[in-house]
């Protein structure tokens, strides 16, 4: 939306809701390509499948993009985790795990970061 | 390292990807859901909600007034196919002396429905 348009609270309530609509449609639609493909896990091809279903051709090519970056994004999260497991010391192995609970995107910028971290430990 | 200087990266998504798994799980025949599924499910939502944003916004009436209205969302899922599985959770708004009449007039026309079906029912036949 343009900058400083207003939305009251009806209308935010409201896009909640839809929201949530949708998402429970998504579901049920990747659901349904799951079991076609006896399939009890959903997967990204599901939704992908969902989404065209539902006439959201245009939301194709910006999710595709995104699940790259964020595929690439878990990839180095695994590695990261990997390297830190080597560490002798067991204190910061817990403390890389927790972290990893909370903030998923930062992590990218952390991956660069790990060889700074590293020389000064 | 020192991660305050640096500033904020905007987020793959903006979307809380535990609210939106609990709300995938609440499917009855849903069992298990990859990573992945749960990433896209929630990166699609938040495509979905600046579309249907965007589209009410653009053929409303809002606007007039710098503003996102629940009218013209409603408008936009009365109207526009894409949106029409949310015309139940976003209904039209009416006044409540409306509404009355509307159900008084639906009791009348049920009392004289039956004839009318059938005159409709022969109509339809000769056309055919």
């Amino acid at each position: 939306l343009p900058d400083g348009v207003n939305i009251s609270k009806e209308a935010r309530s409201a896009i909640s809701r839809a929201a949530s609509v949708f998402v429970l449609y998504a579901t049920s639609c990747a659901n349904n390509f799951a079991m076609k493909g006896k399939r009890k896990t959903l997967n990204a091809g599901d939704v992908l499948s969902a989404m065209e279903e539902m006439e959201f051709q245009r939301f194709m090519v910006p999710l595709k993009e995104s699940l790259e970056v964020y595929r690439r994004e878990q990839k180095g999260k695994k590695e990261a985790r990997k390297d830190k497991d080597k560490k002798a010391d067991s204190e910061e192995q817990d403390k890389s795990r927790e972290e990893d609970n909370d903030d998923e995107d930062e992590r990218m910028e952390e991956e660069e970061q790990n060889d700074e971290e590293e020389v000064d430990n | 390292a020192d991660m305050a200087a640096r500033p904020a990266e905007p987020r793959l998504v903006s979307l809380p990807l535990s609210r939106i798994r609990v709300i995938m799980k609440s499917s009855p025949e849903v069992s298990s859901i990859n990573q992945d599924a749960l990433f896209l499910t929630a990166k699609a939502t938040e495509l979905f909600v600046q579309y249907l944003a965007s589209y009410s916004y653009k053929h409303g009436r809002g606007k007039e007034k710098n503003a996102l209205t629940y009218t013209d969302l409603s408008h936009t899922a009365e109207e526009c196919e894409t949106f029409q599985f949310l015309a139940d959770i976003l209904p039209k708004k009416i006044l409540a002396s409306k509404y009355l009449k509307m159900l008084e007039k639906e009791k009348q026309d049920g009392e004289v429905g039956d004839n009318n079906e059938e005159d409709e029912e022969e109509e339809a036949e000769d056309k055919a």
